[in-house]
């Protein structure tokens, strides 16, 4: 094969500037937006940490320094509610990764008879608004008539949890609310199930692999890059979690401060004390953690998610 | 794989191969086979029904609710639907009644009337001639009789109560100039992306991308510090600007779309003379409409659901907010006196999602695929 050398930079001509110049005008309205509703924003709450802004200002604006960040490395409050997000992802994220893949594999079981309107069945509940979701939910999770502790009495619990006012059931309780957003991370899954070629299912049995061999080696190495999507956006999800117990006990933390997630706390100290300079402080130590994690989740990512085109 | 396929076919005549296939079908272990298989289809598909009565019974549970008054919903233990002890009104007074069992087996519906330690009295009320009947035994140890007795009216006091009307424009309008403003801005700008080369635009694609995995916490504060101090709050317009400046998922949706499209069509429409603006309208944009609609209804759905945008911009002027909020806050205002109200008017939010998207399912799965799958 004969290199060829192109020249670096050839001189643009008038049909590529023109070209160019529509590209630009089409996504101005998008340029325009990022410039004003992200990196404007991002870059005005990161100057805020600095300062000593409320929305009511009482006391003349100054810069700070690092103030805001020394109240918010003592403060006991910011870390346990960071505690308690963290404590909710670990029972959450993987739950909300693996149980949308085992519905998938279920809805894809060639076994399964009419799985278009199971589909359909498994799916519905993920537009309704949630703050109706949340409603219905609290009703399954009453502890006296609730349907889920009845049912917990039918198989022989006598005495099941009091889910929403147990500072350790909460958690399992705030799950089960969520259960109902489990259509769109399946329908996903199921996308990329159907876009395994059946050939790598024939090889993998030829070469004697059951169900569970097919499902090790060929299912879960194609599956990796919609799992990994599916991980990454629900550790930004779990991380800036709080709308459920918002609508629940108007934010209140109750029981106990189980329920003050990391954004919850933000919020408040934005809309409930008005402090704009410690709120925003807050949001950006929750943005570099969120980043963080997701730099850290795409570093590994090299290791265990394959891609089938690269290589 | 292709060659040792077409080795055996062509090894093997035609004939005999059909003969082979009937033998196999026909041949016992194949039937014990097809019998395998019907009891895996009938477990797998019996366990998929109760997993989805189980995950859809919340429904159930909202709609018995809705149709039930206090003392319903307060009975730990109750009836599923909405039962009210039987009375029965004689000569002017209310007497319950009960399911009395006489010594011929038979049980029947009376009304007790008068109490008695051994004995007590009765009336049928099918009984015309209303004649007493006294029934030997302990009145205590008779079970009550139950009238099926639905609260309809339910929907229609949550109707009044939070306006339903208004709450039902509000949340209407919202949506629908939200939803005008994204596919508008979002198809341009898609069109951009997919169509046109100029300088940087890998890297700003990326960074719509990357806008998906953005924590909005930290651009929410500023953003409401700016539209507080133009005075925006109480107004709808922080929820309806920003939809006409694109968001990265729907752009993103109509790019890959659109980059399906071959472009040989746009260059047969670009020798006829006509411009980019028109090769969109007329070329591309009559192709793209079903992620036209997908993204249409994304964004009605996901604005008639947002709750946390217009609690923050709306709460202030209670006429404007938006069903999720109003419901909001009508449940945390008296949610121990009536939960027949609040899941009545649950329901009612849920309603119109739930149509739109049983309408419009194709579409919509199809919109989260392209998002999901292909990144």
């Amino acid at each position: 094969m004969t290199v060829i050398t192109l020249p670096r930079r050839r001189p643009r001509s008038r049909l590529a500037r023109t070209e160019a110049k529509w590209g630009l005008i089409f996504i101005a309205p998008w340029m325009v937006g990022f410039l004003a509703f992200t990196l404007l924003p991002m870059t005005a709450t990161f100057i805020f940490t600095f300062t000593n802004i409320a929305l009511d200002q009482k006391v003349p604006l100054s810069f700070v320094g690092l103030s805001n960040y020394q109240t918010l490395v003592s403060d006991s409050d910011a870390w346990g509610s960071l505690g308690v997000t963290l404590r909710f992802a670990i029972l959450a994220l993987p739950i909300n990764v693996l149980l949308p893949f085992g519905l998938a594999l279920l809805l894809n079981s060639r076994h399964l008879k009419g799985s278009g309107l199971f589909r359909v069945l498994f799916f519905m509940p993920y537009v309704v608004p949630f703050v109706a979701g949340v409603l219905i939910w609290e009703t399954m999770l009453n502890p006296a008539d609730g349907w889920i502790n009845e049912f917990l009495r039918v198989i022989g619990i006598a005495h099941p949890p009091d889910w929403l006012r147990d500072t350790t059931w909460v958690y399992p309780g705030l799950v089960f609310i969520g259960v109902w957003g489990i259509g769109g991370g399946t329908i996903v899954y199921l996308a990329g199930l159907k876009g395994i070629p059946t050939e790598y299912y024939d090889a993998a049995r030829i070469d004697g692999a059951g169900y569970a061999g097919q499902l090790r080696h060929v299912t879960l190495p194609l599956l990796s890059p919609v799992i990994f999507y599916t991980l990454v956006l629900g550790v930004v999800e779990v991380l800036q979690y709080f709308l459920v117990p918002l609508v629940l006990n108007q934010g209140t933390g109750e029981p106990g401060g189980s329920t003050l997630f990391l954004n919850l706390y933000i919020y408040k100290n934005f809309f409930t004390y008005q402090n704009i300079a410690y709120g925003s402080t807050m949001a950006w130590f929750l943005f570099v953690i969120t980043l963080a994690i997701t730099l850290a989740l795409f570093g590994t990512a090299r290791r265990w998610v394959y891609y089938a085109g690269e290589r | 794989m292709d060659r040792a396929e077409t080795d055996v076919s062509s090894a093997a005549p035609p004939v005999r191969r059909l003969g082979l296939r009937t033998r196999l079908r026909s041949g016992p272990g194949v039937r014990r086979r097809s019998a395998r298989n019907a009891t895996q289809s009938f477990t797998i598909t019996f366990i998929t029904v109760i997993i989805v009565a189980a995950f859809l019974s919340p429904l159930l549970r909202s709609f018995t609710m809705s149709i039930k008054n206090p003392d319903q919903n307060a009975q730990v233990d109750g009836p599923l639907l909405p039962y009210t002890a039987a009375s029965y009104t004689y000569n002017g007074r209310e007497f319950d009644v009960y399911q009395v069992p006489f010594p011929d087996g038979a049980t029947r519906e009376l009304a007790l009337i008068r109490k008695g330690r051994s004995s007590s009295e009765f009336v049928d009320p099918k009984d015309a001639s209303q004649t007493l009947i006294t029934w030997q035994g302990q009145w205590r140890s008779l079970t009550p009789a139950y009238a099926f007795d639905p609260q309809w009216h339910n929907y229609a006091d949550v109707w009044e109560q939070i306006n339903y009307p208004r709450l039902l424009f509000n949340t209407l309008a919202i949506a629908l100039i939200g939803t005008l403003g994204t596919i508008v801005s979002c198809t341009l700008v898609a069109y951009g992306f997919a169509r046109f080369r100029f300088p940087g635009r890998n890297l700003l694609f990326v960074l719509v991308i990357a806008t998906i995995f953005l924590p909005s916490t930290v651009v929410i504060i500023p953003e409401y510090f700016v539209f507080s101090k133009i005075g925006w709050v109480g107004t709808w317009l922080p929820l309806l600007v920003p939809a006409f400046f694109a968001n990265a998922y729907d752009v993103f949706l109509l790019r890959q779309y659109l980059l399906t499209i071959p472009r040989e069509m746009d260059e047969a429409a670009a020798i006829d003379g006509a411009g980019p603006v028109r090769t969109l309208v007329s070329v591309l944009i009559p192709q793209a409409w079903p992620v036209i609609i997908a993204v249409s209804v994304f964004h009605l759905v996901y604005s008639w659901n947002d709750f946390f945008a217009p609690l923050i911009y709306l709460s202030t002027n209670p006429d404007l907010v938006t069903l999720p909020v109003g419901l909001a806050s009508f449940s945390g205002a008296r949610i121990a006196a009536n939960p027949g109200l609040i899941q009545a008017g649950t329901l009612m939010t849920m309603v119109i999602p739930i149509v739109l998207f049983l309408i419009f399912q194709r579409f919509f799965t199809r919109g989260i695929v392209i998002t999901g799958v292909e990144k």
